[in-house]
């Protein structure tokens, strides 16, 4: 990808953001060597990163290349899958997710998930964002109310529901559905938001919306963002891991990624030579 | 005493006597004890006849049985009938639905798991006399007399729950309906999308919490049809109720104004057994063809007027959580 078209892409100004080498930033998440297998098929291999705190990492690579799985292995929604295992370990803040005395949905609660397909419940909005705060156990409504109208100012969607949250998550449209899911995940004021192609069945206006949310969420929360989209890793990250079949090939920052990747897979497939 | 007085007014009865004379010529007495109503459909008007037909149909819904079923209402059968069904669809639906939520979500794939599955199809298959026979040997002679000795120890050897009963009864059709809706609930469990589920999870929800707070909710609409195809099969059932707690004739009613208001152990009247006792058993029974045929009508309008309510339930509940999207 041409430099011009990077800095146009980019919004902030390059000098004087805190971006710094992976090595050096204070990883949130420290990846070590994490094997995953789905049965006897092997999805990552030998995967070492660290995820910088309060920052935006992209992961990118073709499709099937594991973006997912590495995702879904930081909240541990991979053991929902039958058959599958994991070997070296994964830490979150030192430590280790997968400490037996670390419970499960404690872990989840510190993580807030959206998907690729906008998943909200059969509930009214109001219900939906308040959704994680019901199962821990809060139900005092007026706990819930400020954290629905915070939740929801957060994700930009307030000004849009504020007058039917009580009616069903179900009539609202595609991008408001996400952005609605977008609310239900930072409503347990997690650590870390996981975002899985956010925006594939979005359209450029929705896309852009939730871009800018993106922007506005990393000055409190560390966020993971998977993306197909070059543009969009361009424009929303700080740093940029590239995957390729189940291998971590390149972890930099974004700057460094697109304008000179060390790696010629990297460069191959950011100016679209396959993937 | 009472006796005494009995007889009296049974002889004033007899005192009082109608003689009328036909066109024909003979003469007809008639105790007026017998009369019940009278009228004389040529003098009247159009709006008058239709307002007697209205006013006759209405006795056949409201009024009780006369001269051992052959005349007079049908109420109680209909209202018999009436709570049989609706406490079999409440006591059939958690039943049906706690199986599939355990088939579909916590159960293993395995051995076991096939074997339920082919036991609830073959249960499908099973006649509904079957289960009448079930019915009798395991709730009526089994938890029935149980009951009676641990609850009811004064009354016997008078039975209480021994015999045949409307609890006894609804359970019975329970059973025998509750393939209807594991295979109706299991399917609309599988049909709610994975993402929902992991939505839930990865929102901090624990298994259960997911299955009751999201998983139930998306899935009513199609465990309201099970509930439904369950009422249908088990309003029009008369055969093995034969056996648990239908009666001929019943005096009282399943549900009424007397503390406890539900009577779980009464014997109660079915429009079914009515359709039979009436066509089969009456003495004349050509003389029963209309009441059979009313009857007949009765009974499938209530179906009809039962699965109508269940199928605004689940629209509703449709609605409240249709998706308009994109
Ligand atoms: N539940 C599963 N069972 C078995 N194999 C799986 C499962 N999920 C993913 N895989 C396999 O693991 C590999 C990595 O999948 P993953 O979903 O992580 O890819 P991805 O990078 O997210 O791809 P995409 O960009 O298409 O979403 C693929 O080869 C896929 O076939
Ligand atoms: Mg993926």
């Amino acid at each position: 990808m041409p430099a011009e078209l990077f800095k146009a892409l980019r919004r902030e100004p390059d000098a004087g953001t805190n971006v710094t080498a992976p090595e050096t930033a204070r990883p949130l998440i420290d990846v070590e060597g994490y094997n995953f297998y789905y049965g006897s098929k092997q999805a990552l291999f030998g995967i070492r990163m660290g995820i910088p705190e309060k920052q935006v990492t992209a992961l990118i690579g073709p499709s099937g290349c594991g973006k997912s799985t590495l995702l879904r292995s930081f909240n541990r929604m991979n053991d929902l899958v039958e058959g599958s295992r994991h070997e070296g370990n994964i830490r979150l803040g030192g430590r280790s997710i997968f400490d037996p005395a670390l419970e499960v949905i404690s872990l989840r609660r510190r993580m807030g998930m959206v998907f690729q397909k906008s998943n909200p419940f059969p509930k009214s909005i109001y219900e939906n964002v308040v959704y994680g705060l019901r199962v821990a156990g809060q139900n005092d409504r007026r706990t819930l109310d400020a954290v629905a109208e915070r939740s929801l100012k957060a994700a930009a969607l307030w000004d849009e529901v504020k007058d039917q949250l009580g009616e069903s998550a179900l009539k609202l449209s595609g991008g408001q559905m996400q952005r609605l899911c977008i609310a239900r995940a930072i409503a347990n004021n997690p650590e870390i938001i996981l975002m899985d192609e956010p925006c594939s069945a979005l359209d450029p206006v929705a896309t852009t919306k939730i871009e800018e949310l993106i922007f506005e969420l990393k000055k409190d929360y560390t966020i993971v963002i998977v993306t197909h989209n070059m543009q969009q890793a361009a424009r929303v990250s700080d740093w940029t891991a590239f995957f390729y079949l189940g291998r971590l090939v390149e972890f930099d920052g974004t700057k460094k990624i697109f304008l000179s990747p060390s790696q010629k897979q990297t460069e191959d497939y950011i100016t679209g030579r396959f993937g | 005493m009472l006796a005494r007085r009995a007889k009296d007014l049974r002889s004033q009865e007899a005192a009082s006597v109608l003689h009328i004379r036909l066109a024909d010529g003979r003469a007809v007495r008639i105790p007026t004890g017998k009369i019940i109503r009278y009228y004389q459909p040529n003098a009247l008007s159009a709006p008058e006849r239709l307002g007697m037909a209205v006013m006759n149909f209405w006795r056949f819904l409201s009024e009780d049985p006369r001269e051992a079923n052959t005349e007079g209402g049908i109420f109680p059968a209909i209202f018999g009938t009436f709570v049989m069904t609706v406490l079999m669809s409440v006591l059939v639906t958690p039943f049906g639905v706690l199986a599939a939520i355990y088939l579909r979500e916590y159960a293993k794939p395995g051995l076991w798991l096939r074997g339920v599955r082919i036991a609830v199809n073959n249960l499908a298959g099973v006649p509904s006399i079957v289960f009448g026979v079930f019915g009798l040997g395991f709730f009526v002679y089994g938890v029935g007399s149980f009951v009676d000795r641990w609850f009811f120890g004064e009354a016997l050897p008078t039975p209480t729950f021994g015999t045949g009963g409307v609890l006894w009864a609804s359970l019975t059709l329970a059973l025998m309906t509750v393939p209807v809706v594991i295979v109706a609930a299991e399917e609309s469990l599988a049909s709610v999308p994975k993402g929902t589920r992991e939505g839930s999870l990865a929102c901090g929800a624990s298994k259960w919490q997911t299955i009751r707070r999201v998983v139930l909710p998306a899935a009513a609409p199609g465990i309201m049809t099970g509930f439904i195809l369950a009422m249908a099969r088990g309003a029009g059932e008369v055969a093995p109720l034969m056996l648990v707690g239908v009666v001929k004739y019943a005096p009282t009613l399943p549900l009424d104004g007397i503390f406890p208001f539900l009577h779980p152990e009464r014997k109660f009247m079915h429009l079914g057994f009515h359709i039979y006792d009436l066509g089969f058993q009456s003495p004349d029974s050509e003389a029963a063809k209309p009441m059979v045929f009313a009857t007949t009508l009765v009974l499938i309008a209530l179906v009809v007027l039962l699965n109508l309510a269940a199928i605004l339930v689940r629209k509703n509940l449709r609605r409240k959580y249709a998706g308009g999207t994109f």
